[in-house]
This record gives structure tokens, C-alpha cells and sequence, in this order.
């Protein structure tokens, strides 16, 4: 329920409903899009990534002088859970073709693949297989089916959504995998939306020229997800995994390959070695850092983990110096803070609207851009709403949306938004929700080509842990996209190098020439990375805490 | 979430919103100076005081746990935090997903920390979409006595026990459509006296629908031939040589569609 405080702008946004309902239904903009300029100005002055403290130097690794979103910088710049000289490689607990580093949707895809080609997995995963970032994705994923559109066209929206700094072959491999992605999936048994005529449902999302994005209902990453895990646990001959099991240090051969990695049980806090041919991480982004004190629509895992490994054993990162920030996270109630609020919201025809009720802004512009276009509209021109708590928001106008396509819908397409809020009192189909940007999605990641492949033979990147394939900003329905496109593409090509390498001796000695790198460097931290899970002890509990340590939770 | 509900850290970390804000700043001294209403919760037996508007998530977290097993996406998508609770005066046993649970004075729960349920190992491309799939996998089902106490069970307010019905009669898209939310807490699972693992069901009936029975695109068949025929290689390598001005200019000519129902 909304407190009385809110009720004469929610009265406005009532008022001016029915006009823009008429400029809805007219299908044309119902604001005009921003130019290039206007794009470029709003960012510059709004986007938290412009902030001047938003970025530092690194002062050590592959990217050393670079610029990078602080709280990557600092992760980066810490020491190893691990002491290399307590473990003896040569005696691995566990070997096998390929270690997939992370049990989302990209490592399950890629563990799927890699057994049509021939390869033996362990999946090793910090909470449960399926905890991931993958489960959560709401609207839909984009893929050029429709006979408007063509991958070439899906490949332009892209590559402009991403500021034209994307790799071009891996939005061609994006766009060009994506048809086949919506075959694969189908065949696997997820349920896409459909038309009467058996063709796929799609619908617009920011920044996109055509409509093509496939969804099953709001809940695509959840049906998608638990169908790749069920195929996964289909086969537990070939495919191992070890749940509350994240790696916590990559291990490379005396060649400077990359031969499977150090394995913490989060549970009795052993460590394993396993041995591999090949390996993946797909661990995800990294939401939970909560750059900049920004809530986040990530899930409990997301603290980045891939990245320090892979930066530790000499991988190069991409475009470590941009955030995305989802421009509807919710702001109210105080318990969903943070919460994602689908895109599929404004690409049902949802609008964004500010305390007088009024339109700001094309509601389907890319995310950066959007999110920027809300922080003005609050910051700048006071137009936004505050709530009780503190924070501020612009109201995204969803009873349109059963107005648009008739009573239901709402019910129908977005049950799990639906669910969200009507147990706090809030009617989505006949009140606003209350939106402002929340940190959502790691734009860049370890460098990859079109085969996955890092700097480091042997090591493959698929998802969100990996950059290039969406520039400095991603579109909407383009990660889930990525982590099947990237996930599959990263299984072939692991299973076919597993076939061929021959491994030398294991070694660990990058992680000792990191920390030697750290004390030249003259960095004196106590940090510790990956850091594994968030804290959100109270500073009164942690004071009392005398015998835990809590950097990176590590006891 | 404990950390972002506590005012003195907003303070300490202002996020970009509350920076500029003159009544945001005015509301948070308002609040600061108001003692936050407590209630206290009972976290496996052990009695806690909680900020009266926490989630069972935010008291567990707010008490002083590291939360490892029984947290997950924090929103209600991936049903890691299954708990079950009682409630004083009450004879009731309710569940409920921790992330999205509000507390109650005198709570006392206890989160699951994983639900013990068979998944048959199977072959999709070997199963039919009838109930011969249920009568091979899921045996147990038929043993479903109607007592509803799944139903009751789900913090999804799903349809449980209709659609175990469902899955007796062989009605795949009932079983589909039915369970197409859930989330695979086990709460239904762990509440059964006939020890059916419904949620495994229904994501059996929904892999055998989208397989089977869901319509397939003929505007997807067309375009993976387009695709498999090189028909867009010509068009990629030429937009993969052009130069960021070129792309540029035809970015911003973009024609958009228009959306139609």
C-alpha cells in the first residue's frame, strides 16, 4: 500500500492516463528518442559510470594502469584465500575433461554441449546448480526470427546499444546462434510464448528495431534454467556436480595452460584439487559488489568470483570500466529494494512517468541511457518521488498494460511481478510501481573470442563473466541469449582442445607471483578475492564477532 | 538486505539518490529520531529481535548469520529459502519463501536447508507425451489421496494438487499451465503424505510439452535455412569491416517497428 503522502501524484498519473493511453495505442513513439548527442549528453552528466570517483587505476595484473569501476579495482587488488605450498598437485582429487566453474545457465549449457562432443565435466558451483543470475531473467531473449527482421539487423541493434565498442564477431556469433538457441531450447522442452499461429510470441525491449524478444511469461529464466538443469542431472555418469563447491583459484600447467583449479567445500571448508584438460568459468557478474552503494537485482552468488581467478592467472580483462544499471529496480516497498522490475513491463507498453504524471522519456531507449534519462528526472528536476525510507523514484505506469490488451493480461504475462507486489497491498494492474535504476549487469568481463577462448590456452569464458559481446552497455533479452550462445560455444570448443592437449605438470606459482606483484606494488590490504558471498551482518553483530573473520568470509 | 534497511549505513553509503535529496534527508532525520518498531522471532528456538518490517531473510541475516545454504536469488524466483514456521497461539504449521516472508511477532521458524526428493534420470527423446511418462517415473502419484495439502503448502498459491490430478488423467497442458510458476521450493513435496515430489512432475509435463506438444515456428524453420545457406554472410562481413562512423550513420537510420497486437 502506498502512504497517504503519495496519493495526489498517483491521482496525476491517473489523470493523464487516459491521453497517454491514446498515445500509446497510436504505435508510435509516444516520446520522441533521443539523438546521438542528447544520448551522449544524458550519460555524461547522469550515468553513475561518469561519476568523477567512479573509476581508479589498477595498479597490478594483465590490465595494470587501466581504469576500472573501483570496487573491481579493489577486488582485484587482494590477496588469495589459498596458501600454494599446502597443496600437493600432483595427487588431484578429482580429473576429468572439463571443469565448469559455475552451475548458471551457461555452464549448464556448456556441460550439455560438451558431452554431445565427447567430454566428461565436473560442474563446480558455489550454491545450488541453478543459483544464478540466469534464473531470475524475466522478460524475454532476443533472437532474429520474424520475417522483418534478420540477425544482420539484430547485429546493428547491438552493436549501437553497446556504443559500437562490442566485438564484432562476437555480436556475430550473438546474433547469428540466435535462431538456433530458440530451436535448441524448444527441443530441450522450454515453452515458448506462442501466436495462434505457432509462431513465436515477441515484443519490443530498449533499444531494439525490431520485435524479437521470446519469452515465457515472466518467469523465461526460470523455465529455461530448470530445463538445462534437468538435462544436466540427466546424465550423472558423465556430468559431475558439486554443489556449495565454488573453485577458488585456477591451476595452469608448467606450459602456462590452464589445468583445472583449487575447490573450496563452503560446508566443512576443505579444498580439493582438480585436475582438467580444459576449463570454463561461467560464474556470472557481479551485482553483489553493490558498486557505488547501489542496490542490485543479483542473486545472493554474484561477487564476481571468475574475474579475480582468471586476472590471477594472467587473463586480460574487457570493459572493466562500465556498469549497467536497469533503469526499474523497485524502490518501494523497502523489501523489494533493488528488485528487478522486467523490461517486458515497458515493452508491453508500461510507461515511465514522473510526480505530475508526465512522460520524460522514449521508454524503450538502450538501458544506460534510460537509467540516466531516471536520475536526471529525480536529481536534476526534482521530479521524482520520494518514499518513506529515503529514496526516490519515478512511478512506471503498468495498468496500461490490461488497457492496452484487454483485461488479465497482466495476469496472464506477468505473474511473477503480479506476485511481487500484491503482497504488499500494491495492484500492478491498477497502481503504478515505483522504479528508479539498480545495479544489474557487469558489461565487461575476461576477453574472449568467438570460441571462448581467453589468452590463456585451456581457459574458456562463456556469460556474463566474460567481455566484448555487448560493448558498454548490453540490451535487454541479449544476456540470456549470450550465456546459451556462449555457453554452447564454450562446451564445443572445450571438448574438442580436452581431445587433443597433454597436460605438463601442475603448478600454482601464478598465485605466489600475484601476491609477490601485490608487495611490489606497495598495495597493504587485508582484502581477500573471490570473495564468495556478501555481508549483511550488522556492524553491532561483527563487533562481537571476535574469533571470525569476515574479508571474504573467511574464517 | 539487513545492510540496506539499516539507516545508519544508507548514511555512510548514500547511494547517488539520496545525495541531492533535501526531503529524502528530511524523512531519514524523521526516522532516525523514531526507534524502530522490533518484534522478536524465534530462528531455530533462539529468540531475536528483528526490525518489525524485515523479511524471515532480513531477521536471519539482521541476527547475525552468514547465510549459506538457504539463499538464492532473494526475490522469489529460485526457492533456495524454503521455511517453515508456527505462530504463537496457533496449532497451524505455515511455509513460505524466507526472501519474501514478512516477520510476525513471536514468529518461529526454521529455513530448510535442502529437500530430499528423487529426479528419475530419463531420456526426453525417448519419453511420449502421455501419462505412460508419469506411470514410468513418477509411479507414486497415483497414490495422491486429494487431502490438498500441497495446495496449501505452495508459496505460490499454484494449483499443486490439481495438477497431480492432472498428471493422473495423462493432461500434460494442464500440468503445464498449473505448475508453469513454480519454483521448485519442495514445500508441496515435503508436506505429502503420499511422498509425491510434485514439482519434479511438473517439470517433467513441462519439458514433454514444449518438446511435443507446443506449435512449432515456421518462421524459425525458414530462417535457420536463410542462416545455414549463408544468406546474411555477405551483409556480416560487410558490417564487420565498416568503420564506427558508418556504423554510426546507419544505427541512428534505423527504422523501428511499429508494435501491434
Amino acid at each position: 500500500m502506498y502512504p497517504e503522502y503519495m496519493r495526489p501524484s498517483l491521482k496525476k498519473v491517473e489523470e493523464t492516463r487516459p491521453r497517454r493511453f491514446e498515445l500509446q495505442k497510436s504505435g508510435k513513439p509516444v516520446f520522441p528518442p533521443m539523438s546521438a548527442q542528447e544520448r551522449e549528453e544524458v550519460l555524461k552528466r547522469f550515468h553513475p559510470d561518469y561519476r568523477p570517483d567512479a573509476l581508479r587505476q589498477v595498479r597490478i595484473g594483465p590490465n595494470k594502469g587501466e581504469l576500472l569501476t573501483r570496487e573491481v579495482a579493489d577486488m582485484l587488488e587482494a590477496h588469495s584465500r589459498i596458501d600454494p605450498s599446502q597443496f600437493n598437485l600432483d595427487r588431484p582429487d578429482f580429473e576429468t575433461d572439463i571443469l565448469i566453474i559455475g552451475g548458471g545457465g551457461a555452464g549448464c549449457a556448456a556441460a550439455i554441449i560438451a558431452l554431445k562432443h565427447g567430454a566428461k565435466s565436473i560442474i563446480s558451483t558455489k550454491l545450488r546448480l541453478g543459483d544464478a543470475n540466469s534464473m531470475m531473467s524475466q522478460g524475454g531473449m532476443q533472437a532474429a526470427v520474424t520475417p522483418q527482421d534478420s540477425p544482420t539487423r539484430h547485429y546493428l541493434d547491438a552493436i549501437g546499444g553497446g556504443h559500437f565498442d562490442n566485438k564484432p564477431e562476437l555480436v556475430r556469433a550473438l546474433t547469428e546462434d540466435g535462431p538456433e538457441v530458440v530451436k535448441w531450447l524448444e527441443e530441450l522442452g522450454v515453452i515458448w510464448d506462442k501466436r495462434p499461429d505457432g509462431n513465436n510470441y515477441v515484443l519490443h525491449g530498449g533499444g531494439t528495431s525490431r520485435q524479437r524478444m521470446h519469452s515465457c511469461r515472466d518467469y523465461t529464466g526460470a523455465i529455461i534454467m530448470r530445463t538445462l538443469m534437468d538435462e544436466v542431472r540427466n546424465h550423472p555418469e558423465e556430468i559431475l556436480i558439486l554443489e556449495f563447491m565454488p573453485t577458488v583459484e585456477l591451476i595452469l600447467d608448467n606450459k602456462g595452460r590452464c589445468a583445472g583449479g583449487i575447490l573450496y567445500n563452503l560446508e566443512t571448508e576443505e579444498y580439493y584439487v582438480v585436475k582438467a584438460k580444459a576449463t570454463i568459468i561461467a560464474t556470472g557478474g557481479y551485482g553483489r559488489l553493490h558498486i557505488r552503494g547501489f542496490d542490485t537485482t543479483n542473486h545472493y552468488g554474484a561477487t564476481g568470483d571468475g574475474l579475480i581467478m582468471a586476472y590471477r592467472a594472467g587473463a586480460k580483462l574487457l570493459y572493466m570500466d562500465s556498469v549497467q544499471y536497469h533503469p526499474t529496480g523497485a524502490v518501494f516497498p523497502e523489501q523489494i529494494a533493488g528488485f528487478l522490475i522486467t523490461e517486458k513491463i515497458r515493452g508491453a507498453g508500461g510507461q515511465p512517468v514522473n510526480r505530475h504524471g508526465e512522460l520524460f522519456v522514449f521508454p524503450k531507449e538502450p538501458r544506460d541511457v534510460e537509467s540516466a534519462a531516471f536520475i536526471r528526472e529525480c536529481l536534476e528536476r526534482k521530479n521524482g518521488i520520494e518514499t518513506p525510507s529515503g529514496r526516490v523514484g519515478v512511478w512506471l505506469d503498468s495498468p496500461l498494460i490490461d488497457m492496452l490488451h484487454g483485461e488479465g493480461y497482466v495476469a496472464k504475462n506477468f505473474p511473477a511481478m503480479y506476485r511481487q507486489f500484491i503482497r504488499y497491498g500494491i495492484d500492478i494492474t491498477k497502481e503504478p510501481m515505483l522504479t528508479y535504476p539498480s545495479l544489474h549487469y557487469q558489461n565487461g568481463g575476461i576477453e574472449i573470442n568467438a570460441r571462448c577462448e581467453t589468452n590463456i590456452p585451456g581457459l574458456y569464458v562463456a556469460g556474463e563473466a566474460s567481455g566484448g559481446v555487448h560493448g558498454r552497455n548490453r540490451l535487454m533479452g541479449n544476456s540470456v541469449l549470450d550465456y546459451n550462445v556462449f555457453g554452447r560455444r564454450a562446451g564445443q570448443y572445450a571438448a574438442e582442445y580436452a581431445k587433443r592437449v597433454r597436460l605438463g605438470r601442475l603448478t600454482l606459482n601464478h598465485v605466489l607471483e600475484y601476491e609477490k606483484e601485490l608487495k611490489k606494488a606497495g598495495i597493504r590490504t587485508t582484502r581477500i578475492a573471490p570473495i564468495l558471498l556478501p555481508l549483511y551482518t550488522p556492524e553491532i553483530v561483527r563487533q562481537r564477532q571476535l574469533t571470525a573473520r569476515y574479508e571474504g568470509n573467511l574464517r | 538486505m539487513a545492510k540496506k534497511i539499516s539507516p545508519k549505513k544508507a548514511r555512510k553509503n548514500p547511494s547517488p539518490s539520496l545525495e541531492t535529496s533535501v526531503l529524502a534527508e528530511a524523512r531519514e532525520a524523521e526516522r532516525l529520531a523514531e526507534p524502530r518498531k522490533m518484534v522478536t522471532v524465534y530462528i531455530m528456538g533462539k529468540a531475536y529481535k528483528v526490525p518489525a518490517e524485515s523479511t524471515i531473510m532480513g531477521a536471519i541475516e539482521y541476527a547475525g548469520y552468514q547465510i549459506k545454504r538457504g539463499a538464492g536469488c532473494r526475490e522469489g524466483f529460485c526457492g533456495a529459502c524454503a521455511t517453515v514456521y508456527r505462530l504463537p497461539g496457533d496449532f497451524k504449521i505455515y511455509t513460505g519463501l524466507a526472501c519474501t516472508t514478512l516477520v510476525q511477532d513471536g514468529m518461529w521458524l526454521s529455513q530448510l536447508p535442502s529437500i530430499p526428493a528423487h529426479k528419475p534420470v530419463y531420456d526426453i527423446e525417448k519419453l511420449e507425451p502421455n501419462i505412460t511418462a508419469f506411470q514410468q517415473l513418477y509411479p507414486e502419484i497415483f497414490r495422491c489421496v486429494a487431502c490438498n495439502t500441497c495446495t496449501k503448502a505452495c508459496p505460490q498459491n499454484l494449483e499443486v494438487m490439481e495438477y497431480i490430478q492432472a498428471a493422473i488423467r495423462g493432461d500434460i497442458a494442464k500440468v503445464m499451465d498449473l505448475s508453469f510458476d513454480c519454483l521448485c521450493c519442495g514445500l508441496c513435496s515435503i508436506r505429502c503424505p503420499a511422498e509425491i515430489v510434485h514439482y519434479n512432475v511438473g517439470l517433467l509435463a513441462k519439458r514433454l510439452y514444449g518438446r511435443y506438444l507446443s506449435p512449432r515456428s515456421a518462421e524459425l524453420e525458414r530462417r535457420l535455412q536463410e542462416i545455414r545457406s549463408g544468406k546474411y554472410d555477405q551483409e556480416y562481413r560487410k558490417l564487420m569491416k565498416m568503420s564506427r562512423e558508418e556504423l554510426k550513420k546507419l544505427y541512428y537510420a534505423r527504422d523501428i517497428e511499429e508494435e501491434k497486437e
